[in-house]
């Protein structure tokens, strides 16, 4: 590198990690005395104190230890009291996802089909828990509060077909009282009553509706009849 | 080339200039200018709604305000009091204009218009489709406020409100910028929607009376939607059934009962600049940053219009009009937008499929074979076929530039034969001496441009706006703008030429060369007329369908010739220019040279390599078709050929099925892959790159949107030349231009001019009549399977018959009529049509309709009519959207 005076490189170019052709001076003063003897030792302190604490190693998978309450676990797809969906597939999640990991095409309710409040539901809705970061952006872009996320962390698989969650495992499992989508809306709602939380649980039309084209429904087992639904 | 107008822009004038002063920069524009565009021209954005510069100006939204100061008398800058809008403002000379970006009061003026217009829109762009590309969510965000202050309910409407099977209307979303309405009226000529009510209840809608509110009309019903598979799940019906030969002309029903059908109903949802209009088959489909765009051009008609495919995983989602100003400016038809589904439908071929041949000749199962086993056995029975009795080739209409002259090539070179054509219609040796006579080889004779200018415009056998598509869009901007005149030869003024202010001259099928001989000035009544229009500057558009009508090319070449007019041939496909130029004829070889030109054919040897090439000229595609279901011919190659499209779908069927050998070049299973012994799968247009050759004579490349392992026709063939130890070296794109541009154009000898004698028309016994038959833009052919909500704006298929001969029939409009030949029969509801007595006119391929398959016959043949029952109940049924399997009866009646 001595030799190369004449080619006049340009300080701080030139290939990363070359020498700078100066000694290492450090910044630290150097200790004194009885500081200079002990100092091989001293770094051992931290070492020591600890064996006299507690272990912090967690039993895991043996015990699992709860998360902190907003951990960015994985995500759920929510779900409005009277059990209607609340994803529109509107895509915002998809635009804000700065790893493209969600996928979501929409499509249209029909009164025979009412998936969620409005005219519009997520027919597909997938995420690749191979390429999510976490980061929660897609929680913020939902317009509806749909996309949440939970705090399970557990996510690892065998197959990388497997890491795509569609929506079925994506979506919230049906709370209390609530009657599987899909099924119409509140009469005499529009969505925005539903985005303000003013219906509060499937009504006896819905419930009916519900029993007359799927009898075997299994949520109707455990629906309460709110005659106020709203 | 090209030969303009006298109005040359040379030697015009130059345009007065004036200067003006927007954000303290001096800008000189044309006089004239609005001053929303001199500020566009120097770059300063001005928000804007309504405004559309193929439009005029309206200012009906008011968002472009900007305070202007123009200078009195004395030369005092006097600003105006009030902000003024932009998109009417012509610049003045020394005005002063400024935006909101150097003025306040603009700023705050288009602060307030944007409040104003979000007062009643509902926000709900995330369910909106316009949702990511939508100006005004833009402009909200850009020359809006932040936050609303609007704590109010808003007036909301029920939505989406089903126009067409194929345009929704959201009227909460609308701003009223009445872009819609004006396209309608200024440019489609079809006002199917329009401004309604006042105030408040200000919105767009159909000539609706429910929502007019007339006393006891029933509300138009709300679109229903559709189930995740596509299909319409309820009706969409708007409007009750109305008299179909009611005031806006007749049967301009579409197949859901509505009075008014449009086929450039797609333009209104592109330029639509929020969610207001949006179109079924693109509802909740996906969003801006899904799709990749590609440019594109329509492979539907003859025009190559420019578009845009927009795509999201290997799926075409939508396809949009692309702004070429010398084509098709920013509009397309409906079909060009809406019809592109049949390029990745359920029955595409990926595979080659093989069939092998009992001793005794019958037919084994196509099964799913490798491209080498595909290709062999493809190449071995070709080869056999080609040294007993000779192979006959049929590329079909629809093929880009560089397939055509893989085809012309591989007949020439491979199988030794001039037996190719690619003309899948009726046809006639007139035609191709016309086509090598007038249309090989002349470049650009005539453009669009020249359409718009010529002062006269006549066509001949040719319908505007079903069979031209935007040359329909191009033809009226001429009207409006420049009082140009179009006269029509044909049995009746259609819905086009009136909205052309056409003239017609009566024609009965076949006579169109008698007419054209007489159309000499001085002539009696609208010939004499229609001949005086006719000089120098005028336009003769001759039709593909003249090939029906002996003599006809030659009158129009007389009729050219006499009169000094430029004459054009407008053909209907895609491919059928590029055809002709590129040898996929009997009697032609690339760039018009003849195969009887000795020296031609040496140029055409010498650039392809090879010794000789075949001296006499090939058969023609009914010859073809004839030879090979006489035996005489060894084997067809077959590209993209409907059986049903060709003059005599019998004797197609009956030649594919006796054929000795069979290879089928296709995108999708189809009645030719049924038969033949080898399929080979070929890329659709949106799958491979391209050149289609317009009418113009324009090349209109386009790239390969999809990815995809399909293999455009010329690398198809290559391979299997090949396979037949014949190497073609047309294995890439690439290969093939170069070998095209190398060949060049050919400046010898051309062929003479046809001449052919009309015949007489043929003389009619009772009940006989004279069949008229074009295609609508929109009806049952193949190219636009798998979209119902298209199939649902088409019209619905009637039969026209003459006052004389309904009143003879004893039938009246809304009664049934078979209309009879040996071979089938058709029965349509009739529309009584002021026409030239003695002629009966059917849509050539619409649902219930099929002319050749059913008939098998075509336009000028004689054919037996009768009043008939129409199946089904004697009252408007609103079919299902989009599902009309059968046409439906016509007569009025409400059921409700």
């Amino acid at each position: 590198m001595a030799d190369d005076k004449e080619i006049s490189r340009r300080e701080g170019a030139g290939e990363v990690g070359a020498p700078s052709g100066q000694e290492y001076e450090s910044l630290i003063p150097a200790k004194k005395g009885l500081g200079e003897l002990l100092a091989p030792a001293a770094g051992f302190g931290v070492t020591f104190a600890n064996m006299f604490k507690p272990a912090v190693t967690e039993q895991y998978p043996f015990e699992k230890v709860p998360t902190k309450p907003r951990y960015h676990g994985r995500h759920q797809l929510n779900r409005y009291p009277d059990g209607l969906e609340k994803c529109i597939g509107c895509e915002l999640c998809a635009w804000a996802c700065p790893a493209d990991a969600i996928y979501v095409e929409g499509a249209d309710n029909t009164p025979d089909a009412q998936f969620s409040p409005g005219e519009r539901y997520g027919r597909v809705y997938q995420i690749n828990y191979l390429r999510c970061i976490f980061c929660g952006l897609c929680i913020e872009a939902c317009p509806t509060r749909a996309l949440t996320m939970t705090n399970d962390y557990e996510l690892a698989g065998p197959t990388r077909r497997g890491m795509i969650y569609e929506k079925t495992d994506l979506l919230a499992p049906l709370g209390e009282g609530m009657l599987a989508a899909p099924h119409p809306m509140v009469p005499g709602t529009e969505d925005d009553d539903y985005y303000r939380g003013e219906v509060t649980g499937p009504v006896p039309e819905q419930i009916d509706w519900v029993a007359q084209w799927r009898p075997d429904e299994p949520s109707l087992a455990n629906v309460q009849r709110t005659e106020a639904g709203r | 080339m090209t030969t303009t107008t006298p109005a040359a822009s040379t030697g015009a004038p130059p345009v007065e200039q004036v200067t003006l002063t927007i954000d303290d920069v001096e800008v000189s524009v044309p006089k004239g200018t609005l001053v929303i565009r001199a500020a566009e021209q120097m770059g300063i954005a001005i928000p804007r709604f309504c405004d559309h510069p193929l439009l005029e100006p309206v200012g009906a939204c008011r968002q472009c305000l900007v305070e202007v100061s123009t200078p009195d008398r004395e030369g005092n800058l006097r600003p105006m009091p009030k902000p003024q809008a932009s998109c009417t403002l012509e610049a003045t000379p020394g005005m002063v204009v400024r935006t909101q970006r150097t003025s306040a009061v603009a700023d705050k003026a288009q602060h307030g218009v944007m409040e104003l217009l979000l007062i009643n829109h509902p926000l709900d762009c995330p369910t909106c489709d316009k949702g990511g590309e939508c100006p005004l969510q833009n402009q909200a965000m850009s020359n809006g406020r932040p936050t609303s202050r609007f704590h109010d309910v808003k007036r909301t409407f029920p939505k989406p409100l089903a126009i067409s099977t194929q345009i929704l209307l959201d009227r909460d979303r609308c701003v009223l910028c009445q872009r819609c309405t004006r396209f309608s009226e200024e440019i489609a000529g079809d006002p199917f929607i329009d401004l309604q009510q006042r105030g408040v209840r200000q919105q767009i809608g159909v000539f609706d009376p429910g929502v007019l509110g007339f006393a006891g009309s029933e509300p138009a019903e709300v679109y229903r939607g559709v189930q995740p598979d596509g299909t319409p799940i309820s009706k969409a019906e708007g409007l009750p059934a109305q008299d179909p030969a009611g005031p806006a002309g007749q049967a301009t029903v579409d197949t859901s009962g509505r009075p008014f059908a449009s086929y450039f109903s797609g333009n209104t949802v592109q330029i639509c600049p929020v969610g207001a209009l949006t179109s079924s088959a693109y509802r909740f489909r996906s969003r801006p940053f899904d799709l990749v765009s590609t440019p594109g051009i329509a492979e539907h008609d003859a025009n190559g219009a420019a578009i845009r495919v927009d795509h999201r995983r290997g799926v075409v989602l939508r396809r949009l009009a692309g702004n070429d100003p010398a084509v098709n400016e920013e509009w397309i038809s409906d079909k060009d937008r809406f019809a592109y589904p049949w390029q990745g439908m359920p029955d595409r071929l990926t595979v080659p499929l093989v069939r092998e041949r009992a001793a005794d000749g019958t037919r084994g199962e196509l099964r799913p074979a490798s491209w080498g086993e595909a290709l062999e056995a493809a190449a071995t029975g070709l080869a056999a076929a080609r040294d007993a009795g000779g192979v006959g080739v049929l590329p079909g209409g629809r093929v880009t530039l560089e397939d055509a002259y893989a085809y012309a090539k591989f007949a020439r070179v491979a199988l030794g034969t001039n037996d190719v054509d690619h003309r899948a219609r009726p046809h006639s040796a007139e035609e191709a001496e016309f086509l090598a006579h007038h249309v090989a080889g002349a470049r650009m004779s005539v453009t669009f441009d020249d359409l718009e200018k010529a002062p006269t415009t006549l066509l001949v056998g040719f319908e505007p706006e079903d069979e031209g598509g935007i040359v329909f869009l191009r033809l009226r901007k001429g009207v409006r703008a420049h009082r140009n005149r179009v006269v029509s030869v044909a049995p009746f003024a259609s819905r086009g030429l009136e909205r052309l202010s056409g003239t017609l001259v009566p024609a009965a099928p076949g006579t169109e060369a008698e007419v054209l001989d007489a159309l000499v000035p001085g002539a009696d009544g609208v010939l004499g007329e229609a001949a005086g229009l006719l000089g120098p500057d005028a336009v003769v558009v001759v039709g593909e369908r003249l090939a029906t009508v002996p003599g006809a090319y030659s009158a129009a070449l007389r009729l050219a010739e006499r009169t000094g007019a430029r004459l054009v041939w407008i053909p209907r496909r895609a491919g059928e220019r590029g055809g002709v130029e590129l040898g996929t004829l009997p009697g032609l070889l690339p760039g018009g040279r003849q195969v009887t030109d000795g020296a031609a054919r040496v140029d055409v040897a010498a650039a392809w390599d090879v010794e000789r090439l075949p001296e006499t000229p090939g058969r023609d595609a009914s010859a073809i078709l004839a030879a090979a279901a006489a035996g005489e011919l060894g084997g067809l190659v077959v590209g993209g050929v409907d059986p049903d499209d060709l003059a005599d779908p019998v004797l197609a069927r009956e030649a594919f099925a006796s054929a000795g050998f069979l290879v089928s070049l296709e995108v999708r299973a189809s009645a030719v892959t049924q038969l033949a012994d080898v399929v080979l799968p070929v890329a659709p247009p949106v799958e491979k790159p391209g050149t289609f050759l317009n009418w113009e004579g324009r090349p209109r490349p386009f790239p390969q949107a999809l990815t995809s392992t399909a293999m455009a026709d010329h690398r198809v063939l290559d391979a299997l030349a090949d396979a037949m130890d014949v190497p073609l070296g047309l294995r890439t794109f690439g290969q093939v231009r170069a070998e095209i541009d190398q060949l060049g154009g050919w400046d010898g000898a051309r062929a003479a001019a046809p001449s052919v004698a009309a015949t007489e028309p043929p003389s009619l016994a009772d009940g006989e009549a004279v069949l008229a038959t074009w295609h609508l833009l929109l009806d049952a052919g193949r190219c636009q399977d798998g979209e119902a909500f298209l199939a649902g704006t088409a019209q619905r298929p009637v039969a026209r018959v003459s006052p004389e001969l309904a009143g003879h029939l004893g039938v009246d409009t809304g009664a049934g009529l078979t209309v009879r030949t040996e071979r089938g029969q058709v029965t349509l509801p009739v529309v009584v049509t002021p026409m030239p007595d003695g002629v009966v006119w059917l849509p050539t391929a619409s649902t219930g309709s099929a002319v050749r398959a059913t008939l098998g016959v075509d336009a000028g043949a004689v054919v037996r009519v009768q009043a008939a029952a129409l199946p089904g109940a004697a009252r408007a049924e609103v079919g299902p959207a989009g599902g009309a399997a059968q046409p439906q009866p016509l007569t009025e009646g409400e059921e409700r």
